[in-house]
């Protein structure tokens, strides 16, 4: 008796719950969501993620954590850095001191600073300008693409170590003439990968779907063409910053890059191999350390994204 | 037969790629590859007109002709009036949503990146864009709940849903703008044959529902005789047939055909006893270089020495039934 | 003895996300010169079958059970007999032949290499060899078409070429993937044919994997019908098509349209096939299944009757009677 009664209530309050179930939205994993689970799994990337901050910390507020700058030089140590000018933490001189009596642990953290800032930068240029350049000649493709490409094969095949040392002796050696010329080579692989992307995206279904709805040209390639195309923009940047940094450590090293007072990973490491027969290693080894995480970091970093994002697999 | 005037009606149509031969410099003339060489055919309202032909035979490629997704090379497109290939392309893009498209590969026309709820409102926010965000999200739900989807699926992605469940949301993004043709560009071949049947079933619903024309591409014969009213058979990109559905059937008219229909696999072991297949001997020649005269005569049993010299028209046959064919 | 034994065949792959059954315990008989037909949509199970009959399964695959070649236990043996046998007794061809054709070699060395390796011949010799068969493959021209490269042949060309290929150590067994899928009726009808004609002058056993019930009633005596990795029906090809006692093959047979027969409206099997990481517990059709009761969604009904006789097998835990 009970239960014919209760029956249709019973009824009544599944049918609401169904309701309520159709209602509530079903929140999907976009890909980037699986990519960033995968990114997050990979022991390798989050170590070298952590690492990587680390050192960005580091370059950025490392300063305050000494009672020295880096330019004071300190009159007693000159001439006698092999004995006097050893790392300690007792007198605050962490990294001890460089060749000239400076507080090398502030020189590492001004030279990390720099040496990041030229990887980062060069990258963004790279990203900015390349992703842009190569989906429009990808997109539009006909005489408007091999003009474009055309130039890019041509500013390629200018040896651009070449055109970097040149522009440093000609121009005079700063910052500014590095960042000018590590920009002017840096996007040109990026937008040949970037227009190789383009034009595959071009050609699947779903782009073609776009343009037989309707949507004009500058919405496709916002919304369909760059989203599809992020994945390899994001991997191969990563990859870029180690590459900067790299070869302005070169420019450095071979000491036409950074002008004293200012300094780098690559113009440190250059003073600590010269210094390297005074048994002065710590000059050598403390900014080489930082130089060989942060490009392993970089590295790492970019292998996970590349497995995480990979589309091979879906 | 039917005195309404046509909804689409396409006229002379020819679409050529340019290809550059092997090894060609810069500057010497590319060939002219004819993907549609002059095809003629009248889209009557809630017609379906079904389209069948071998791979490169320019079914596709008269789809996206139709659509003015590729540049045509001579010909008109007329619908409801307009000549839609010297149309601009502000105007082109107001009639684009009469017209809708679903494709052949259910999962990858439609964006990774996206959810089920903008795909399906892409359109909507494309040709009505000042329409409110809950007038937009009302729509997609009604549409998504029509093809079978639950609406709360929205904001998932494409890649949570099987092929099935994908092409309804392609239907679903061509339903959206209620248009009045729909071309389905191999909409069930890349489908399993269960879950075939119900993409099929839905279509004929929603045509009937919405008295919607549908042009409707395939290979699989067996299909298209089902969904359609009225069957075109190309071949090289010229019509060589076009027809009744039952009628092709049962009495195809053009020799290619006929090797067609009887090459058709039938799923039942009895029919095959007593069936001969016409076998094609020959390779489909190359559409950069096709024969004189009729494109079909190399691998037709009854050609004759006119059928190099000219190629032969449609004609009448009764019945509603035009077939291209000097002997038959 | 049949010539091929396959019993208790299950293949498993190991993913992140845990264990895979792609095959469940498939057994059949394949007697000499006879052609199976093994029908079944994408996710069945069909292809993998094969391939760990072939020992060609993915790096992450394994296979349990027995494959037996005219009693030879051939299931997880070394890659050095398997070779052997892959060659001279058991030839496969794929869908696509452009996967087992190398695009940077002529028809004729990658012919003449297979003959050459195993058999031991002259050079010369084995393109003469060569030769023959692409004649009994009906390419015209043989002699002169011998010396291009793949991809200059076209879609049903190269399929013949493929078959031309397989059938160089003249094998006892054909298994053919979906070997008309990518190609036209036309040229379907013409393989097909060309497929009848050499099991008849090579004397050779066909397993044929396809989808399309209209190839399978078109050249199989028996059929094996496959859902979800397992076995749903075995019986002759004929009976089967006329009185079909498993749902889901009852639901697949009327799901086809039909060139030769008027139907308003297709009947439909409600649902999509299932997802390999997520299998039903009972039997893998009964979510889609109009017969399907609780005992259905649990318990996983097996082929019934004994392997190797040929008599119509089932595996449904509903009787005739109740599917109506």
């Amino acid at each position: 008796m009970t239960d014919k009664l209760a029956q249709p209530f019973q009824q009544a309050k599944t049918a609401e719950m169904a309701q309520g179930m159709l209602e509530q939205e079903v929140q999907g994993r976009s890909l980037w969501a699986d990519a960033r689970a995968r990114f997050l799994s990979n022991k390798a990337a989050m170590v070298s993620v952590v690492a990587l901050a680390l050192i960005v910390l580091f370059s950025l507020f490392g300063q305050s954590l000494s009672q020295f700058d880096n330019e004071t030089i300190d009159w007693d140590i000159l001439g006698n850095v092999k004995e006097a000018g050893r790392p300690s933490i007792e007198n605050g001189h962490f990294f001890g001191f460089d060749e000239n009596g400076r507080d090398l642990y502030n020189r590492v953290v001004q030279g990390s600073r720099i040496s990041l800032a030229v990887g980062i930068v060069g990258a963004v240029i790279a990203v900015l300008v390349g992703t842009l350049y190569g989906a429009t000649a990808g997109f539009i493709g006909g005489r408007v693409d091999s003009i474009m490409m055309r130039l890019v094969d041509i500013f390629m095949s200018i040896p651009y170590m070449f055109v970097l040392i040149l522009l440093l002796v000609v121009a005079g050696r700063s910052i500014t003439m590095i960042f000018v010329g590590i920009g002017l080579t840096a996007w040109l692989d990026m937008s040949r990968i970037v227009r190789g992307q383009t034009l595959s995206i071009k050609n699947r279904e779903f782009v073609e779907a776009a343009i037989a709805i309707g949507v004009p040209t500058w919405r496709i390639i916002l919304r369909h063409i760059v989203p599809n195309l992020l994945g390899v923009v994001v991997v191969y940047a990563t990859l870029l910053v180690p590459t900067m940094i790299l070869t302005e450590s070169f420019i450095s090293f071979l000491g036409l890059g950074v002008q004293e007072p200012l300094t780098s990973w690559g113009a440190l490491i250059s003073e600590g191999v010269k210094s390297m027969n005074y048994g002065t290693l710590w000059h050598l080894g403390f900014p080489l350390f930082f130089f060989v995480v942060t490009i392993f970091c970089f590295f790492f970093i970019g292998d996970g994204l590349r497995d995480a994002l990979d589309p091979k697999d879906r | 037969m039917n005195d309404q005037s046509p909804l689409l009606s396409v006229r002379d149509l020819k679409v050529w790629f340019d290809v550059k031969p092997q090894g060609a410099m810069p500057w010497t003339a590319a060939d002219k590859l004819k993907a549609v060489d002059g095809v003629d055919f009248d889209l009557m309202p809630g017609e379906t007109l079904g389209i069948v032909g071998e791979s490169g035979c320019g079914k596709s490629t008269l789809a996206r002709a139709i659509m003015r997704m590729v540049p045509s090379e001579a010909g008109t497109v007329l619908w409801l009036g307009n000549d839609l290939l010297t149309l601009s392309k502000r105007d082109m893009r107001v009639h684009r949503k009469e017209m809708q498209m679903i494709f052949q590969d259910p999962l990858a026309s439609l964006n990774p990146r996206m959810t089920i709820g903008q795909i399906v409102s892409e359109p909507l926010k494309t040709h009505h864009p000042n329409l409110s965000p809950s007038e937009v999200k009302e729509r997609v739900r009604e549409v998504l709940d029509r093809v079978g989807i639950l609406p709360n699926m929205i904001n998932r992605y494409p890649h949570e849903f099987s092929g099935g469940q994908c092409q309804r949301i392609g239907i679903a993004r061509a339903l959206i703008v209620k248009p009045q043709l729909i071309i389905c560009d191999e909409p069930v071949s890349a489908l399993d044959v269960s879950i075939q049947a119900q993409v099929i079933n839905l279509l004929m619903e929603i045509q009937e529902e919405m008295g919607l024309s549908l042009i409707f591409i395939a290979h699989d014969l067996s299909v298209v005789k089902h969904i359609s009213t009225r069957v075109m058979v190309l071949y090289l990109g010229n019509v060589v047939e076009i027809s009744e559905a039952a009628q092709l059937y049962r009495a195809p008219g053009h020799p290619y055909t006929q090797a067609l229909i009887s090459a058709v696999p039938i799923p039942d072991p009895k029919a095959h006893e007593n069936k001969e297949v016409l076998i094609l001997d020959a390779d489909l020649p190359s559409p950069l270089d096709p024969p004189s005269g009729c494109v079909f005569r190399t691998r037709c049993p009854h050609a004759i020495a006119e059928c190099a010299q000219s190629k032969p028209p449609l004609t009448e046959r009764g019945n509603g039934q035009q077939v291209a064919c000097f002997v038959l | 003895m049949a010539l091929l034994e396959v019993r208790d065949l299950s293949v498993h792959f190991d993913t992140t996300d845990g264990t895979v059954t792609a095959v469940d315990k498939i057994s059949f008989d394949l007697e000499a010169g006879e052609t199976l037909g093994v029908v079944g949509e994408s996710g069945s199970g069909k292809s993998q079958t094969v391939f760990a009959i072939m020992g060609l399964l993915a790096q992450n695959g394994n296979a349990t059970g027995s494959v037996k070649l005219a009693g030879d236990e051939i299931l997880n043996i070394p890659t050095s007999k398997l070779n052997k046998i892959r060659a001279e007794k058991i030839a496969m061809i794929f869908q696509d032949p452009m996967t087992c054709l190398n695009p940077f070699l002529r028809v004729s060395d990658q012919m003449a290499e297979v003959l050459t390796h195993h058999k031991g011949i002259s050079k010369s010799e084995a393109v003469r060899q060569s030769v023959e068969l692409l004649d009994a493959v009906r390419i015209p021209e043989a002699k002169k078409r011998i010396t291009m490269y793949p991809h200059e042949f076209s879609g049903g060309m190269r399929q013949r070429v493929m078959i031309a290929m397989s059938l160089l150590c003249k094998p006892d067994i054909l298994i053919a993937d979906e070997p008309t899928t990518a190609l036209d009726v036309t040229v379907q009808a013409q393989i097909m044919q060309l497929l009848d004609d050499l099991k008849k002058d090579f004397g050779m056993s066909i397993i044929l994997i396809t989808h399309d019930l209209g190839v399978i009633a078109g050249s199989c005596r028996e059929t094996l019908v496959m859902y979800g990795g397992q076995q749903m029906e075995y019986g002759t090809t004929r009976g089967l098509f006329e009185m079909p006692t498993h749902p889901y093959t009852m639901g697949l047979l009327k799901a086809v349209p039909r060139l030769d027969i008027e139907t308003e409206r297709l009947a439909t099997i409600p649902g999509s096939p299932p997802n390999m990481m997520n299998m039903p517990k009972g039997c893998p059709f009964s979510p889609r299944c109009e017969f399907a009761d609780e005992r259905c969604s649990t318990t996983r009904p097996t082929l019934d009757g004994v392997v190797g006789r040929k008599v119509r097998r089932r595996a449904c835990l509903k009787s005739l009677e109740e599917l109506v």
